[in-house]
Order: C-alpha cells, then sequence, then structure tokens
C-alpha cells in the first residue's frame, strides 16, 4: 500500500513540526502531572494514543451524518466511552498502576488534544487519514511525556523505569536527589527547555518579532 | 597620565584580538567587561537619552556591593564565632578540607579562639571564599555566554548578585550545589528573559529558592547553620512557633538578634549591618527608600497587631506573642528589606506602586512566619511572590493615573 502525501503528513506533522505539546500548547496539565516516573508516563502516552487514534476513527466514520450542531457532543460521547475502557482495562490488569496515575486518565477525556483532534481533523477527513493524525498525535504527545519523565526520574529518584542507576545517598551511594524534579514546577521548566530548543533550531517556528 | 600604560595596553590588546574579525572576536563582551571595569568608557549614547546623571550602570552596582560589605564582614565574624562557641561546647572541627586548612592555619591565627576576632573572621572566610569563587566562575560563564548570544556586554549586575548570593546560604552549603543553583538563577531567573535590565525575578532569590526546594536538607532545618560537626544549633526562628519563651529560654536575646552574634545564613544575621548598608544606600539614593519604609511599616504593623491579640488568643497561638522588635531582628527581614526587596529590576517601578509592593512583601512575612507552620521564615518566598505581582500593581496604578487625568481633560 502507498501512502498519499497528506496520509504521510497527518501522520508525521504531529510528531514534530505541529506537535500537540510544544506547538500547539495542549495537554500539558497532564503532562506535569505523570511525568513523575517513566512507568506512568509511558502508560499515559499508550492510554491517549489509544483514545486519539479511534475517537478519531469514530468521529471521521460518522462525520457525514452528526448534524453540525450537536457535534461536540456526539465527539464527546465517543471519547468518553473510550477513556472509560482505557480506565477499566489499566483498573483491571495494572491496578498499582491505575492507583499512581489516579484521576489522569479518567482526566484524558478533558485532554484537549483529543477533542482539539476530533474537531480540528476527524470532522473533515477520511478515516485512514484520521486514524494516522490520531496515532501520531499520541505518538507526538508520548515522546514529549517520556523525555520529561526520563528527566524527572532519573534526577528527582536516580532511577530510570524503576530501575536505580544513580544509587542515592540515602541508600548509601553518592548521588543526592533534587527535589524540584519531583514536584511539578520540573515538568514546567523542563518542557519549557524543550520549547526553547525547538524553537531556537527552528526558525519556522519563531515569533516574528 | 598615571593609567596611561594600562589604557594603551588595553586599547592594543583590543585592536589586535578582539575587534570583529579578529581571532578572539567572540570573547569581545569579556574584553569589554574588562576595559569598562578600568576606564569610563569613551563612547556616548545616541538617540533619545532622557536621563542625565554622573552616575551609569557600573557604578550603581558596584555601590551596591559596597553597601553589603558591613553585613559580609560581620557576616564572616559570625560563622567563626558560631562554629567556635559549639566547638568549646563540645562539637568537632569539621573532618573535610575545611577543617584540614584551619587546622593548618591554626599554628598561625588564632582561629579556634571564640574571643579572637581575626581568629573568627578567618574561619567565616575558609568557609566563604570557595562558596564566592564558585559562584562568580559559575555565574559568570552563564554571564558571558549570553553576552555572546544577546551580542551584548557582559554588565555588572552579576556582580551584585554573585555578591549576594553567597550571603544568603548558609556557610556549609555544599559547592557543587552552589554552581548548580547560581547557574540556575542566571539562566532561568534572568538571561531567558532577556538579560540584565528584563528579568521579573530576583535572580540571587531565584537561586536560593532552587536549592530550597531542589536540595532542601542542605539549606533548611537545625543542622546546617553553624560549620561545626557533631553538635546544631537551631536558628531564633525555629523557636519563633513557641513565641518570646521558647527564644528566652532557648538563650536568645533581641540584643543578639539586633548585633548579629546568632546562627543563620552567612550576610543576613546582624541587623546593625544591613543598617549601616541601609545608610549608604539611601544617602547615595540607590535604593528606594519607599519600598523599605513599605515594608517595614507592613511587616512591623501586622506583627504589632498580632501581639494585641486578646489574652486567649495569645495564649493559644505563642507566636503571635513576638512583636516588631523581634520580627525585624530575626532572620533575613532586614536583609531581605535593605538588599533584595530593593532591586529596582524586579520591585514596583512607579511610587505608589512602591507603596503597595513594601507594604504586601513586608505583611506576608509575617503572615508565612507566624500564621503559616509549615515555613518558620517566608522572606525569600514573599519577595519572589512580590516581584511576580510588582507589574501588575505597576499596571493598575498606571491605569488610575491615566483615568485620573482624563477625567481632568474632560472636566475643563
Amino acid at each position: 500500500m502507498k501512502l498519499s502525501e497528506q496520509s504521510k503528513d497527518s501522520f508525521i506533522k504531529p510528531l514534530f513540526k505541529n506537535n500537540p505539546i510544544f506547538v500547539q500548547i495542549l495537554g500539558v496539565c497532564s503532562s506535569l502531572a505523570v511525568t513523575t516516573s517513566l512507568r506512568t508516563a509511558l502508560t499515559m502516552a499508550l492510554a491517549v494514543t489509544f483514545v486519539t487514534a479511534f475517537s478519531n476513527v469514530g468521529v471521521s466514520l460518522i462525520r457525514k451524518v452528526i448534524p453540525s450542531s450537536i457535534r461536540m457532543i456526539v465527539e464527546m460521547t465517543i471519547i468518553a466511552t473510550l477513556v472509560i475502557l482505557v480506565d477499566q482495562l489499566i483498573k483491571a490488569f495494572s491496578y498499582d498502576l491505575s492507583k499512581q496515575l489516579s484521576v489522569y486518565v479518567g482526566l484524558i477525556i478533558t485532554n484537549c488534544i483529543v477533542m482539539g483532534r476530533a474537531e480540528a481533523f476527524a470532522i473533515k477527513n477520511n478515516v485512514g487519514d484520521s486514524l494516522l493524525d490520531g496515532i501520531g498525535n499520541g505518538i507526538g504527545y508520548g515522546m514529549v511525556l517520556i523525555v520529561v519523565a526520563f528527566f524527572r526520574e532519573l534526577f528527582g529518584f536516580g532511577k530510570l523505569f524503576g530501575v536505580v542507576v544513580f544509587p542515592t545517598v540515602q541508600n548509601g551511594g553518592w548521588y543526592v536527589p533534587n527535589g524540584i524534579m519531583v514536584t511539578a514546577p520540573a515538568a514546567f521548566f523542563l518542557i519549557g527547555g524543550i520549547i526553547w530548543l525547538v524553537k531556537t533550531y527552528n526558525k519556522d517556528m519563531q515569533d516574528a518579532e | 597620565m598615571k593609567f596611561y600604560a594600562l589604557r594603551k595596553t588595553l586599547k592594543v590588546v583590543g585592536e589586535k584580538f578582539f575587534e570583529p574579525g579578529k581571532p578572539l572576536a567572540a570573547l569581545y563582551p569579556l574584553y569589554d567587561a574588562a576595559d569598562t571595569f578600568f576606564f569610563t568608557p569613551g563612547k556616548r549614547n545616541e538617540g533619545s537619552v532622557h536621563v542625565r546623571d554622573a552616575g551609569d550602570f557600573k557604578r550603581m552596582m558596584i555601590y551596591v556591593v559596597y553597601a553589603l560589605i558591613p553585613c559580609m564582614l560581620m557576616g564572616l565574624y559570625n560563622v567563626g564565632l558560631q562554629a567556635n562557641r559549639l566547638i568549646a561546647a563540645g562539637g568537632a572541627v569539621p573532618d573535610d578540607w575545611h577543617g584540614a586548612i584551619l587546622n593548618w592555619l591554626s599554628a598561625a591565627i588564632p582561629v579556634f579562639n571564640p574571643d579572637s576576632v581575626f581568629g573568627c573572621f578567618v574561619y567565616g572566610f575558609v568557609y566563604w571564599l570557595p562558596v564566592y569563587v564558585v559562584t562568580m566562575v559559575a555565574g559568570l560563564f552563564w554571564e558571558i555566554l549570553f553576552a555572546g548570544v544577546y551580542k551584548e556586554e557582559v554588565n555588572e549586575g552579576f556582580f551584585v548578585t554573585g555578591f549576594l548570593f553567597p550571603l544568603i546560604c548558609p556557610a556549609t552549603i555544599p559547592l557543587w550545589q552552589v554552581a548548580l543553583a547560581i547557574s540556575f538563577g542566571v539562566v532561568i531567573g534572568k538571561e531567558i528573559f532577556g538579560g540584565t535590565g528584563r528579568n521579573f525575578l530576583n535572580p540571587a532569590l531565584v537561586a536560593r529558592a532552587f536549592l530550597f526546594f531542589g536540595y532542601a536538607g542542605q539549606i533548611s532545618g537545625d543542622k546546617v547553620w553553624t560549620a561545626v560537626d557533631g553538635v546544631s544549633k537551631a536558628t531564633p526562628l525555629s523557636y519563633a512557633s513557641g513565641g518570646v519563651d521558647a527564644l528566652v529560654s532557648a538563650g536568645y536575646s533581641v540584643h543578639d538578634c539586633f548585633f548579629g552574634t546568632i546562627p543563620g545564613a552567612v550576610g543576613e544575621t546582624s541587623t546593625v549591618a544591613c543598617l549601616i548598608g541601609m545608610a549608604f544606600l539611601l544617602i547615595t539614593g540607590i535604593a528606594s527608600w519607599r519600598v523599605m519604609a513599605s515594608m517595614f511599616v507592613g511587616g512591623m504593623g501586622l506583627a504589632y497587631l498580632l501581639t494585641q491579640c486578646d489574652p486567649s488568643t495569645l495564649a493559644a497561638h505563642p507566636a503571635f506573642t513576638l512583636g516588631p522588635q523581634w520580627h525585624f531582628v530575626m532572620g533575613g527581614f532586614a536583609f531581605g528589606m535593605v538588599f533584595m526587596a530593593t532591586d529596582p529590576v524586579t520591585s514596583a517601578a512607579t511610587r505608589a506602586g512602591q507603596y503597595i509592593y513594601g507594604l504586601l512583601v513586608g505583611a506576608l512575612v509575617i503572615v508565612v512566619r507566624v500564621l503559616n507552620p509549615a515555613y518558620p521564615e517566608g522572606v525569600m518566598l514573599v519577595i519572589l511572590f512580590g516581584n511576580c505581582v510588582a507589574p501588575l500593581i505597576d499596571y493598575f496604578v498606571v491605569n488610575a493615573n491615566i483615568r485620573r487625568r482624563m477625567k481632568r481633560l474632560q472636566a475643563k
């Protein structure tokens, strides 16, 4: 199967050029909350990718029969169904993780990325492109989450995926964990830093002076 | 023509190496900083310049450093004094390189004698100098890097930040934390907003806040304030929740707190040294008396009000009994009032705004100290908070002024 240019674009653009977090500045709230460890960040990334992909498919499938005046309610119903599905799955198969993620899986429903893609893309495009766009946005979001979580877990706890990398002073090692990394502001600084880097090396993204 | 040789050398070196197109052109900011450190630049401002003043930015910043010297001298003496008092009470000379240097020096200088002013001063100096050197090296690295990026000259703003920062840390602060914190303070607190003059937060306080939240174990609690091993002494503020009785029974008096012979961050303990600095800043007109006066009134007014509560309230909250005489001399109130809140870049700029800003900061310091049990001291966080709202205060003051004038115009 050969993908058309538009299909390729709908998958590749959200990875970098139109990244939901550092270009569209969407979904920042959850990226502050779930990035203290790589495990929670990865789970969240997968959950959001699943929801955006299939909500885009669902919305795109019925895009021609939804009356425009109630389209947001219909989109919301589809998204809510998917979010509840994901939430229940995580609860059933990984209860500890679901406790760590607390309300944030349920709150994917309010994640602007999901609704944003449904409104901005799926409602106007065919099913295949919508699926690719959903996956692309989910991965674009997940990438940033994982980068942020990598730094926060490494410098905040001296661990990666729960495995000790820097033995901390409390456990007889040499590493003094940085307390800021454990708190939400660290994610702000890191995401800010990522935006700074990306905009410095990508002149197209800079605002006109 | 005493300095003729130096002037000529600098000029030749500049033309040979640092002018555009020469091998070290990228380091021009560094050359320019050295050149203007010795000589007033010969360039004149062009365009619309409307301020006429004999002083310039460099003199202004250097004056703040002069004003800080009493705090530094008194602080270094006090570091040694506190350490030696605890050594006399059974503490041990620190078992690290500080201790090794002190033991080596003790052959020539009475560094372990609490009665020797010079000995105590040298003790403090051994702790302060490495912190100061690390602060300057790490901070200037970022300053020069960003000056190169922005194509601006390195300015003296950092001399003040770099002098302030070691004075608001405990003497025992680990040096790697100093380097990390001042890097954070300079880059996140200042440079990403465009450098000196465009920062909305005080970089020295940002650096300290970084340590406070990042490495709380080395900058808060009872163990860090004195440079000895084995025994520790808590600061007056950690007794403040128990009220006057707790402070007095811990051996503190207003007199000691005023002169600064108490544990605390290096430069903040001595209120009298802060007042000398304040006099210098006010006489030279560098710092705003409005900010200082209103912060004093706000803080001391609230502290006094709390002492006037019903006796049953005072019994339930002993911290309320600490009147202005205690709050002014404990912790960093005086230091923050004179050197931190008055930072001309980060405080409110309008006159009415400065009164509001000062009152707000002063009153909130007492609120955090007395009414919030989580933090014994609030000066750092409250001044940072004040920095954040200062632009908002100015905005309302300016708009109110515009409305007033519009009304006057319509009335005519």
